[in-house]
């Protein structure tokens, strides 16, 4: 592997590693504040991706059809903790599941009967359709640069947000003691729905930034679900920190696994087992660490 | 104390019932309805298996298929082509197989706690769901068909053949009740007690000098070799092994059937499988779109009715004779 080679795979896990970080931020996010697991959380990574594919159809342009999805999403969001998820709260983790697994069946199933089971593909917008050439053969295309850039951007507004802002203080607070701040005069069940909201609008956020370099399809969301757990995992649950971190660890195991050459005595290990290379790094590092790189200790 | 041993006649006498008008389905019944009645009876051994996590452990475990499919697929690789494997030797390699991938994936799992328990366990059955459908081992995404099922002969003598669908049935029923019976007998048993320790207060137990992890580990592996004894079946009786059988929506499935009987019974989730199978043939029949009836029945199941039928039927009762128990 010559060194452009070895940029670009680079350049692809980081812009992977940090689109799991938007979805997986999500999910820590509900379950830190508000001790919520959200098993359908992948399913907005599909939501968002679809809307984006097919308000981009409609508007004819995807610039236009981004905020809306995003309002939608949000949306979504509100109207779901309402019906679903506030009475969830004060329900054992083993409901939660299986609550929120029913979602998942019932978000597929909604995605089938308004667009269908056919793989769709969104076009690279033209604004960032072009390339930066690294030597006279290899470039690399401005979009997946872009994918990265807003990331990075969405996790720096994140950290600012909680811990900058007063909602943030508003929040932090409220998952670490819920009736005490309900009893300050603080509406944490408005606070709660915002934060809900919030979570699944970047899974959602992800997918639809994700969608013109990677097919819009069926079941997208629930093998970034499972890799997000995997992150959250690895990060240790509720650390926005540690899950920006798995995230890039992540994406860049994942990235080089697939490319890579590994053979041990004959057995060719990478890249033909490169999908199992993520669960492999969370095992050792449960035997490390069980309560991940920056989790509480158990 | 004269309450109990009545209780246990009764237990006894309804078990009895029950297994005997099992036992006449194929003689009444289609070939598709005596198979149906074998799947519900599978997926039955497999609700139990994971109640032992769920129920009486408080493991809550979202990927007990990886056990499941672990079994089916040593059946399938030790199948030679086109001849059949005895059942004499697959059967208890392919219990092996899954008591040992339990062993193996439970040795980092149970020391987790709650939320990581329900991810990891979800991970690892993932990974392994992953191996089967991106490599060759197990013929890939499309999985393996087992052409000749197992023959189980002692020497010239063959007391039942897999090839009929009847003795199949029997075969999953004689199954069904052994592990109903065993996993009775482990749950009295002092181990059954520290488990249901455990359950209550993992800490209590540690500090009354119980190395939980180990009972856990015992727990996990026991519940793996079980659904190891479900997954077997469903390779004889399907005749085909693949991916699916480890997939998440197979582990979810078994957890809603748990869910839905009354977990911490082994009643509950036998009730629940047959529940639950019954209403995705009628769903299916109803429409296309049945995901999202079931989709739809979980979310609402979880949300009101979280001690299961069996709490609902006991609840009515309760009201019903205005007893205040």
């Amino acid at each position: 592997m010559d060194f452009n080679t070895f940029l670009i795979q680079l350049l692809n896990g980081v812009q992977y590693g940090l689109l799991l970080f938007l979805v997986s931020s999500g999910l820590t996010l509900v379950f830190g504040i508000m001790g919520i697991i959200n098993v359908a959380h992948g399913s907005f990574y599909m939501i968002g991706a679809y809307l984006a594919w097919s308000l981009a159809g409609v508007t004819g342009s995807f610039w236009t059809a981004l905020p809306l999805a995003i309002v939608m999403s949000v949306l979504i969001g509100l109207l779901l903790e309402w019906l679903v998820v506030r009475w969830l709260y004060n329900r054992d983790l083993l409901y939660q599941v299986l609550c929120t697994y029913g979602l998942i069946l019932v978000f597929e199933e909604v995605r089938s009967v308004l667009w269908g089971d056919d793989v769709r593909s969104l076009p690279v917008p033209e604004l960032l359709n072009r390339s930066i050439p690294l030597t006279d053969t290899l470039s690399y295309p401005v979009y997946r640069l872009g994918i990265s850039v807003v990331c990075l951007a969405v996790a720096l507004g994140l950290y600012f947000v909680i811990q900058k802002t007063r909602l943030g203080m508003t929040i932090r607070a409220g998952a670490s003691n819920r009736d005490m701040v309900q009893s300050l005069g603080i509406n944490i069940q408005l606070v709660y729905r915002v934060v809900f909201a919030a979570g699944i609008t970047l899974a959602a956020f992800a997918g639809m930034i994700a969608a013109p370099v990677s097919a819009v399809a069926p079941g997208m969301g629930n093998h970034v679900l499972i890799i997000c757990f995997v992150v959250v995992v690895i990060g240790g649950l509720g650390s926005v920190k540690g899950a920006l971190i798995a995230s890039l660890l992540i994406g860049l195991v994942d990235t080089f696994g697939k490319v890579l050459h590994l053979e041990v005595g004959g057995l060719k290990l990478l890249p033909e087992l490169s999908s199992m290379t993520v669960y492999v790094l969370m095992a050792v590092i449960l035997l490390w660490r069980p309560e991940g790189l920056f989790g509480k200790k158990l | 104390m004269n309450a109990t041993r009545n209780d246990a006649y009764t237990g006894i006498a309804v078990l009895a019932t029950v297994v005997l008008a099992l036992a006449l389905v194929p003689l009444l019944a289609e070939k598709f309805y005596v198979q149906f009645f074998a799947k519900i009876l599978i997926m039955g051994i497999f609700a139990m298996s994971l109640d032992l996590l769920l129920g009486y452990t408080g493991l809550v475990s979202f990927g007990h298929a990886a056990f499941y499919g672990t079994a089916g697929y040593a059946l399938a690789l030790v199948t030679p082509q086109y001849q059949a494997a005895s059942f004499w030797t697959s059967f208890p390699l392919a219990i092996a197989a899954s008591g040992l991938m339990a062993l193996l994936i439970g040795f980092f799992v149970v020391r987790m706690h709650g939320i990581y328990f329900i991810m990891v366990t979800l991970a690892f059955a993932q990974m392994l769901f992953f191996l089967f459908y991106d490599t060759k081992i197990g013929g890939g995404n499309d999985g393996i068909y087992i052409d000749v099922r197992p023959v189980a002969k002692i020497g010239d003598w063959q007391p039942f053949n897999l090839d009929n669908f009847a003795h199949v049935y029997y075969l999953v029923l004689v199954l069904f009740v052994a592990v109903y019976l065993l996993l009775r007998v482990v749950l009295a048993s002092p181990f059954g007690r520290v488990l249901a320790g455990i359950k209550a207060n993992e800490h209590r137990m540690k500090s009354l000098g119980y190395a939980t992890f180990r009972y856990k580990l015992v727990c996990f592996v026991l519940a793996g070799a079980t659904a190891g004894v479900a997954g077997y079946l469903a390779a004889v009786q399907f005749g085909v092994v693949n991916p699916e059988m480890m997939g998440w929506h197979l582990s979810g499935a078994v957890m809603m059937m748990v869910i839905l009987g009354g977990m911490g019974t082994l009643r509950g989730p036998i009730l629940g499988a047959a529940v639950w199978m019954l209403l995705e043939l009628w769903f299916q029949d109803l429409t296309k779109h049945w995901h999202l009836l079931m989709g739809g029945f979980i979310v609402l199941t979880s949300l009101l009715l979280p001690n299961g039928l069996l709490g609902l039927i006991a609840g009515l009762r309760r009201r019903a004779g205005g007893r205040h128990d």
